[in-house]
């Protein structure tokens, strides 16, 4: 449940950034290999947020896909997981272009 | 995160943020963070944020409306900025650590218990235990004789590089060679927190499933050692240890992986001849 952690991390960023401002809205960029659970993070966040600005704020999760490089044949393609074999050779000797994201992009203050 | 044992010292960590504000006539708000860090490890961020509403005085004022503010920061940068402090600091005084990392059972302290042992005479030693609760593993590394400090995490499921920080700060630095750090005995989210090591080393014993390097691949994808242990049991369990290979090289092409019993000793020379071999190479 490294969920938690995660969440109380988003909190600390947005009360720093929203310098006393009440937070509306939080929208996290959460990747597809992130090892995090949105719906676990959502769970969090209500907790997290109480008797913070950002309580009663509402959080967006964008789910960002993973795409992987082989680096044996130069295939880009949509790895499912780390163990996903390149479609073109089927290998896995694979770099990771995106989806390990977990970052806060943007909220809204009033 | 000072969330765990809340020490209050969180500001030394703090001295490379910088906040601006600025107000003119019409609304600027200035946001920046900037973060520089030079040295083994190095990494830069930058988050800049800058909001522009241009509003001009009216007769009646106007509701308030909602601003979006850009953040662009990583959930883990405050953690990954405590780990690469831990890693200068490592560097600095000449440490080589490892984070052990696997789930409950798989034998973590019976292989640090035996490497301890057999590797004491050569190398000045120093153990952080992690567990939720119990100093039972703490003691038993104590008995070695080698410096230990065994940290509880609560209801917490991973190690964090704030707490190896405050850990470390019970040893004589100067006097280390080798750290060893057992997280907590979970598969998954010791994967995220960089604690400032050189590797992590994933142990996972033939009593467990053969496919866990598929079943939990964001661990093994992270680390660059596999120690599959209790391989004295191969002839009493269906463990296909070939299968179990194979699978974690699937998830981890580069992963080197050592046969060991920490029981009876069978493999553990190969480990001993890496852990030299890369303290040397440093």
């Amino acid at each position: 449940m490294h969920e938690l952690s995660i969440t109380q991390g988003v909190v600390d960023i947005c009360r720093h950034a929203a310098e006393g401002r009440r937070v509306v809205s939080v929208t996290l960029l959460i990747g597809e290999l992130s090892g995090v659970v949105p719906e676990a993070v959502e769970f969090c966040f209500e907790a997290c947020t109480r008797e913070t600005p950002l309580e009663g704020a509402q959080l967006i999760i964008e789910q960002v896909p993973a795409r992987g490089l082989c680096k044996d044949c130069s295939a880009e393609f949509h790895p499912r997981a780390y163990y996903s074999a390149c479609p073109g050779c089927g290998g896995h000797n694979v770099t990771v272009l995106s989806g390990e994201e977990l970052r806060v992009k943007e909220m809204e203050v009033e | 995160m000072c969330t765990t044992c809340g020490c209050g010292t969180e500001k030394h960590h703090h001295h490379d943020d910088h906040d601006h504000h600025h107000d003119h006539g019409h609304d600027h708000d200035h946001v920046h963070e900037h973060e520089h860090e030079h040295g083994p490890g190095q990494v830069h961020t930058h988050s800049h944020n800058h909001e522009h509403g241009h509003g001009h005085p009216h007769a009646t004022p106007e509701p308030a409306a909602n601003k979006t503010v850009s953040v662009e920061t990583d959930i883990l940068a405050k953690n990954n900025r405590l780990a690469r402090e831990n890693r200068n600091l490592f560097f600095r005084k000449g440490i080589f650590v490892l984070n052990m990392v696997s789930s409950p059972g798989s034998g973590k302290t019976t292989i640090l218990e035996r490497t301890l042992r057999d590797l004491k005479g050569r190398l000045r030693f120093a153990v952080i235990e992690g567990d939720q609760q119990t100093d039972n593993d703490a003691v038993r590394i104590a008995a070695t004789g080698v410096p230990v400090k065994q940290v509880n995490t609560g209801a917490g499921c991973h190690l964090d590089a704030h707490m190896v920080g405050h850990a470390v700060e019970n040893f004589d630095l100067d006097a280390l060679d080798v750290l060893l750090i057992e997280n907590v005995g979970n598969l998954v989210c010791p994967a995220s927190f960089d604690l400032g090591e050189n590797h992590k080393v994933v142990v996972l014993s033939v009593t467990e499933g053969e496919d866990k390097p598929l079943k939990y691949p964001a661990m093994f994808h992270n680390a660059d050692v596999m120690l599959l242990n209790k391989v004295d049991l191969l002839p009493h369990v269906d463990f296909d240890a070939d299968k179990c290979k194979d699978m974690a090289r699937r998830v981890n092409p580069d992963i080197l992986i050592f046969d060991v019993s920490s029981k009876t000793g069978e493999g553990m020379e190969a480990w001993y001849q890496w852990l030299t071999s890369r303290i040397r190479e440093r």
